[in-house]
């Protein structure tokens, strides 16, 4: 029998605010354990939440991105269970009235396009970090309270390959709008999977596990392939598939058991009684919509249509929110997209990558790109200067235009002026000239290089082999 | 200057004539609480040296030219109120240790119009009781009869009002926890409207139910005190910015066209006759002072106790998970695994009231009970409130007894929980309708013990039942007139 498999995912980003979702405390990760921290997410006698209204605002905008609906009315829920790294012991979070429900996410998928169902987007609050030493533990509550969004699918992925893609996806439309970093080595970005088989054909849902602490997408990926063989192999040997939880060891690449239904957790969900419900108002919500960023996939089409770029170019140029704006600024100030993509993917990336920079980092203005291109294009500097200049403009910034004026790098425009140098050059080199004369026209390209290499690099290549030929064969000529 | 009778309002005259300094206040309430606390047992602790010192800089500041509401004014606090610096163990074991890092937003109000904080009051340990008997650090007494109890939970704070160690206290009432010991021990004590009064460094019992207020021996100081606690604030999100009215719009001398509603729901079988009686001739004082008093009607008050039990222990049972022994506070020795470390600490932590309470909110939020308990609780609140929001159309306030009974012996309800529960049958439907209520001392009985008047009014109408209080209390010839009324 062959089985197919239904995943849903569960996925915990990280929001991209100053502060922590209930208190002022910094939400910056990766400082001395317990810096951050204050009566509020320590969970001090008497303390009290009070809400981040930036972290509802991501919120909202992401679920106007995935086009879910925004509850009328929705609140806080406490969840209630005995962790160390919880230090209220119980987590603020939302149960029955999220901030968003529904929505998909658009996935290419075989040569098309897939969409995910969301169930609903939610917002609660990070625990803390629990380390162990010898003899004793120590729990470090930076994290604990930094805000958290929950994005859950419907079951709908058929493999691991679309989990994956899902997650892709998602993450560069969170990034795109500057909801998160989106930063998985940083936890930014944390999963949790269900995954079930069914007969090919059946449509009631099978015994699901779920698997936690997946925190890379590549655990994903391998999580869930290694579960749906494992479920394969339950239920092709007769058996069946417990419901439980199970948690993903990386090392061993394996899922093992955490804890069956019966031992699940009873959350005794309740209204948080410390926060009023929130309703955002119609202009609040027109204000936000007016925020939603063109989605990386649609801004792929248009560039392949507005721009005419090829669909590759498109796919790398959209990858990231930030350079896909510093190619449309350039593009537009120069009228030449082509050049423009050109230089973005070639010198621009290749800088980036060199660097490791991001491309709000280089000083470089689009403009001043833009002007670089207009200047290759009506001839006034030629490729290599133009390379040169590049390199020099993405450390320090400036105006080309004012840099080549100061280092005399300006193409060699004078007829006369490239007449003297090629002659220069027939002359110091004899046997060259005679080569060619000879027959042998690869020696052209190495008197070209002599001028060029007069002239600092200034000379229009094509112009210089214009005037060597010029003079070679007008010898010639003279001879017979 | 006898500190056993002075009111607040009376302190701070003398302070403004330079009669008395705040040290020599303090001064002599010290000597006070040292005669007296050995018996009472109202004071959890005193920190004598830190409060002569503030009461000095109190007296450099008004030797300024500097001002404040409070400047001078000892004030006692419940021991579930967080004071900078000071131990808040909420009577309970699970806090050894701890000192609180920040001020609560009362303290902090009061510490800015100069009051001075003399000490932490006892109290039911997390503030589940009414008698003060369930506290880790022994039982405060009545001191109208030490015999008796004082109340619950703010037990510490009334007596030491009552019993002149504290020219004011600041306590939190979640079923009638400020206004049973008020009546129990003859102070005037005022549960605020919910949302009126921050909660921001309160150790939370019931988030839903919990206000802070004042417990006083004037109508008059508790308007005083109303008017520098109340306020919205933007660490409390259930604070509600409404204006708050002054000592002055709190004043009446007397009820000409106030509207007075008796619910006969609160007059039923099971009131001592000897609060009925001291009730009605209050009731009777209100109409020679002019008031139109009707009966009205609180048709689900009967399911208000039922609706208590399970909204506050299950509120409780979530804001006391905090207490585990791994940030602050006590924590078992010797714990195998974190599990054990919980279990320990918990078990030995916390004694059995909260425990009881605990075990009670945690099965009534169960998986499959939730609707059945939680939900249909929440339904009655809503009834309870529409009641009086009905029952607020036709009249400006609400008498009531604020207990059935006077106070009780000691040890007499502490093996019958429910008996104990039953304390609070009159004031806890004010905390689940979230409107505002007082208890004034309308009169002792044959025992000498004080009987108190409740006065419920609509939420954040303050004004209108400290207007009926100021009205009785200035019949009855001043603040202390209610001792002389026998019943
Ligand atoms: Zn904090």
């Amino acid at each position: 029998m062959t089985y197919e498999a239904c995943i849903g995912l569960e996925v915990h980003v990280q929001l991209k605010t100053r502060s922590k979702m209930f208190c002022a405390c910094s939400a910056e990760i990766g400082e001395a354990p317990n810096t951050h921290v204050c009566p509020v997410c320590l969970g001090y006698p008497g303390a009290m939440p009070s809400i981040n209204r930036k972290a509802v605002e991501l919120t909202v905008l992401t679920g106007l991105m995935v086009g879910a609906r925004i509850g009328a009315r929705s609140k806080f829920d406490r969840k209630s269970y005995f962790y160390p790294d919880m230090p209220k012991n119980y987590q603020i979070s939302q149960y029955d009235q999220p901030l968003c429900i529904g929505g998909d996410v658009a996935i290419d998928w075989e040569g098309g396009e897939k969409r995910i169902a969301l169930t609903r987007i939610h917002l609660e609050e990070d625990v803390g970090k629990s380390t162990h030493f010898t003899g004793a533990s120590g729990v470090d509550f930076n994290r604990a309270g930094v805000p958290l969004m929950e994005i859950v699918t419907e079951p709908v992925i058929a493999s691991p390959e679309e989990a994956d893609a899902f997650l892709q996806a998602l993450r560069q439309m969170v990034r795109y709008a500057g909801v998160s970093d989106g930063n998985m080595e940083q936890g930014n970005i944390r999963c949790d999977v269900n995954c079930s088989l069914r007969p090919q054909g059946e449509t009631q849902l099978g015994s699901k596990a779920e698997i936690k602490n997946l925190n890379t997408f590549k655990g994903v990926l391998a999580a869930l392939r290694y579960e749906i063989r494992r479920q394969t192999d339950v239920l092709e040997s007769g058996g069946r598939v417990a419901m439980e939880t199970r948690r993903w060891d990386g090392e061993s690449g394996t899922t093992a058991s955490m804890r069956s239904k019966e031992e699940a957790h009873d959350y005794r969900y309740f209204p948080e009684p410390d926060l009023m419900p929130i309703s955002l108002s119609h202009e609040e919500q027109a204000f936000l919509k007016t925020h939603v960023p063109e989605l990386p996939r649609a801004r792929r089409r248009r560039f392949c249509g507005e721009y005419g770029l090829p669909e590759y170019d498109s796919d790398v140029l959209t990858a990231d929110r930030a350079v896909a704006d510093y190619f449309e600024a350039v593009a537009r100030a120069s009228a030449n997209p082509k050049a423009s993509s050109n230089w973005m993917m070639t010198e621009m990336l290749a800088k980036l990558s060199e660097t490791g920079r991001s491309i709000d980092e280089t000083p470089m203005k689009p403009r001043a790109l833009a002007d670089l291109i207009a200047m290759v294009d009506r001839g006034a500097i030629n490729m290599p200067t133009a390379k040169t200049l590049f390199a020099v403009l993405f450390e320090k910034g400036g105006d080309p235009a004012a840099l080549v004026e100061a280092d005399g790098l300006g193409q060699v425009e004078g007829a006369s002026e490239i007449e003297s140098m090629a002659r220069r050059a027939v002359a110091e080199h004899a046997k060259s000239a005679a080569d060619y004369r000879a027959g042998k026209s690869a020696a052209l390209q190495f008197l070209v290089g002599q001028v060029m290499r007069q002239s600092r690099g200034r000379a229009h290549p094509q112009k210089a082999a214009e005037a060597l030929k010029k003079i070679l064969e007008g010898d010639k000529s003279d001879r017979f | 200057m006898d500190v056993s009778s002075i009111t607040l309002g009376e302190a701070l005259t003398g302070l403004d004539r330079g009669d008395w300094s705040a040290e020599n206040l303090v001064s002599a309430l010290l000597d006070r609480i040292a005669a007296r606390d050995a018996m009472v047992n109202a004071f959890l602790n005193v920190d004598a040296e830190a409060a002569l010192a503030q009461a000095r800089a109190a007296d450099e500041q008004r030797a300024r030219g500097e001002t404040g509401r409070m400047l001078g004014v000892p004030v006692a606090i419940k021991d579930n109120l967080n004071v900078q610096g000071q131990t808040c163990t909420c009577a309970s074991r699970i806090l050894d240790g701890y000192r609180a890092p920040y001020d609560a937003t009362v303290v902090a109000r009061l510490r800015k119009e100069g009051a001075i904080f003399l000490g932490r009051t006892n109290m039911d340990e997390f503030a589940m009781g009414s008698s003060t008997e369930y506290s880790s650090r022994g039982p405060t007494r009545n001191p109208r009869n030490p015999d008796c109890v004082p109340g619950g939970s703010s037990g510490g704070s009334a007596a030491a009002v009552a019993d002149g160690m504290a020219l004011a206290a600041l306590g939190s009432d979640t079923g009638g926890s400020i206004r049973q010991p008020a009546a129990f021990c003859g102070c005037v004590g005022l549960k605020p409207s919910y949302g009126r009064v921050s909660r921001y460094g309160l150790t939370a019992f019931a988030s839903s139910l919990d206000q802070v207020g004042p417990l006083t021996r004037s109508v008059d100081d508790a308007a005083r005190l109303f008017g520098v606690l109340a306020g919205a604030d933007v660490r409390d999100a259930t604070t509600v910015d409404v204006a708050v009215p002054g000592p002055d719009a709190c004043r009446r001398e007397d009820l000409k066209g106030v509207a007075l509603g008796l619910p006969r729901e609160y007059f039923a079988e099971g009131l001592a006759p000897d609060v009925r009686a001291s009730v009605m001739a209050a009731v009777d004082a209100c109409r020679a002072l002019g008031a139109d008093v009707r009966e009205v009607s609180l048709p689900h008050t009967e399911y208000a106790m039922a609706a208590y039990y399970i909204v506050a222990p299950a509120e409780a049972s979530a804001n006391l998970a905090r207490f585990d022994g791994v940030r602050y506070g006590y924590r078992a020795p010797d714990a195998i695994s974190p599990l054990d470390m919980y279990c320990q600490t918990r078990s030995s932590g916390f004694g059995p009231e909260v425990k009881r309470r605990i075990m009670l909110g945690t099965y009534v939020l169960s998986s499959g009970y939730y609707d059945a308990y939680y939900l249909s609780a929440q339904k009655a609140r809503t009834l309870i409130r529409n009641d009086f929001i009905a029952a607020f159309r036709e009249c400006d306030a609400i008498l009531t007894p604020t207990t059935p009974t006077a106070a009780f012996r000691m040890g007499e309800k502490t093996d019958d929980p429910v008996q104990m529960y039953l304390a609070d049958i009159f004031t806890a439907t004010a905390n689940l309708a979230g409107i505002c209520a007082l208890s004034l001392p309308c009169g002792v009985n044959a025992d000498g013990l004080p009987l108190g008047l409740q006065a419920m009014g609509p939420a954040f109408k303050e004004e209108n039942i400290l207007g009926v209080a100021s009205a009785l209390e200035n019949a009855w010839g001043g603040p202390q007139g209610w001792m002389e009324r026998r019943v």
